[in-house]
């Protein structure tokens, strides 16, 4: 992509910052020495150019450094420098009369991106890394920077695995007699600016966790029902706790006033006490409480009027058929 | 199955959130309603939501049934906390000047259903 000198230069935003990816990142992060070729084919100034021939076919390389007797890089020679030479039928010349000698070096200690930019700006293939004492350590090509960055991107992705599988092993890798994770959200009332955002991590949660899209799904909207009646029906807010344990998960949702009058009527479908306004958001359908208990395996809601309410729910992990016998014993 | 980009294109729809590459996206079903707990109740895994609600706890509900996308009718505009939102959440939010009922019309015609 063309990107001209002003874009360059310009002060990067937070929101663009935001969409960097990571393997710009990367870019920026990896060095020049943990991509670069170190094992090089190189030439003295007085080798002749059939020889570079031969060597470029046989190690089917397409471009080499020409260094010294003391180790210093004298120039470069490309295929397009060889191909010169053979337009010119003059493959007995030395390789210094067809060597590039206008040189653009990078240190082994500088950012991939740095080489990635000179590779843009100059149109050369390749670039001799020279360290502090102009001493020729290695070779970079844009295929190393390929070969680079896609190898750091799959140790990332590997890491990425490792977190996930060891969250999913957690309650494996814990001997107790009963283990249980316990997430804890103080939900305000009225706050519809943070509506859902309880769930939405209490989801994400359960899959990093390691349960089922199905699970995660049924407890994220029983919670998200059971989040948004603190918040448009409490006085003063309430306490969403998840209990997580191997083979259940217990939600807790409760609230200190002003509780229900009647229970009954509130389990009704359509019934809702909401008000016009926000009903005009979209809530206060009455199907609240319907949705929780299509969605749970338990649930079990007490209130006193004038104290608070609470709402116990509960999922069972062993298996569906948990979810259908317990249907059956209730209806 | 029909893609999202398809659907973006023929229903003329404007997008509101980061493009992204929508002809991945594959959409299957749809659904429609303004409340949101019928939404939760109804609305398909992956499918296409038809609201006029344009408040950020849209974002919620798409994001805790994981839709595909967003429809946001007869022009009405969620405010830039609701669009940074979704994009957080990743999801796409579409929004169109006609009404739910013609836009619920051409997704039929497109054949995306709703689930059986």
């Amino acid at each position: 992509m063309a990107v001209n000198n002003s874009q360059r230069n310009r002060i990067i935003s937070d929101q663009e910052a935001e969409n960097i990816s990571r393997l710009e990142e990367l870019a920026y992060e990896i060095k020049v020495s943990e991509v670069m070729t170190s094992k090089l084919i190189s030439f003295s100034p007085d080798t002749k150019m059939k020889e570079v021939l031969e060597v470029f076919r046989q190690k089917r390389i397409s471009g080499a450094p020409i260094v010294s007797s003391q180790g210093d890089l004298i120039g470069l020679i490309s295929m397009e420098d060889l191909i010169r030479c053979l337009t010119d039928s003059d493959l007995n010349a030395k390789i210094d009369k067809y060597m590039t000698t206008k040189l653009i070096t990078i240190l082994p200690t500088d950012p991939v991106i740095e080489a990635s930019k000179k590779f843009v700006s100059t149109n050369f293939g390749r670039l001799p890394i020279i360290d502090k004492d102009q001493r020729l350590v290695g070779m970079i090509t844009k295929g190393d920077i390929n070969r680079g960055l896609l190898r750091a991107l799959e140790t990332d992705y590997q890491e990425e695995e490792i977190r996930k599988y060891r969250a999913s092993h957690l309650f494996e890798d814990i001997e107790s007699d009963r283990s249980s994770l316990i997430l804890r959200y103080q939900i305000q009332q009225d706050d519809f600016e943070d509506g859902g955002r309880a769930s939405s991590n209490i989801k994400r949660a359960l899959i990093r966790l390691g349960a089922s899209k199905q699970i995660a799904r049924r407890c994220g909207i029983a919670i998200y029902e059971a989040e948004m009646n603190l918040i448009i029906h409490t006085t003063e807010g309430g306490v969403l706790r998840v209990e997580i344990e191997p083979h259940q998960i217990t939600i807790d949702a409760y609230d200190y006033g002003p509780g229900i009058k009647d229970i009954d009527l509130a389990m009704k479908p359509g019934y809702s006490t909401a008000s016009d306004a926000i009903r005009e958001m979209g809530f206060g359908a009455g199907m609240g409480l319907i949705n929780i208990s299509r969605c749970v395996d338990q649930m079990k809601l007490e209130s006193i009027w004038g104290k608070g309410s609470r709402l116990k729910m509960r999922l069972f992990l062993d298996s569906e058929y948990n979810k259908d016998r317990l249907e059956n014993q209730t209806s | 199955m029909i893609n999202l980009s398809t659907i973006i294109e023929k229903l003329e729809l404007n997008v509101l959130t980061e493009p992204k590459d929508f002809s991945q996206t594959q959409v299957k079903d749809g659904y429609t309603s303004d409340l949101l707990s019928c939404v939760m109740a109804g609305a398909p895994n992956a499918s296409v939501w038809v609201t006029l609600q344009a408040h950020n706890n849209i974002i919620a509900v798409a994001s805790l049934l994981d839709l595909a996308a967003v429809i946001i009718t007869e022009g009405a505009t969620p405010d830039q906390a609701t669009i940074d939102k979704a994009n957080d959440e990743g999801i796409t939010l579409l929004q169109t000047d006609k009404n739910s009922f013609s836009t619920v019309g051409q997704l039929w015609e497109l054949g995306i259903r709703a689930e059986k």
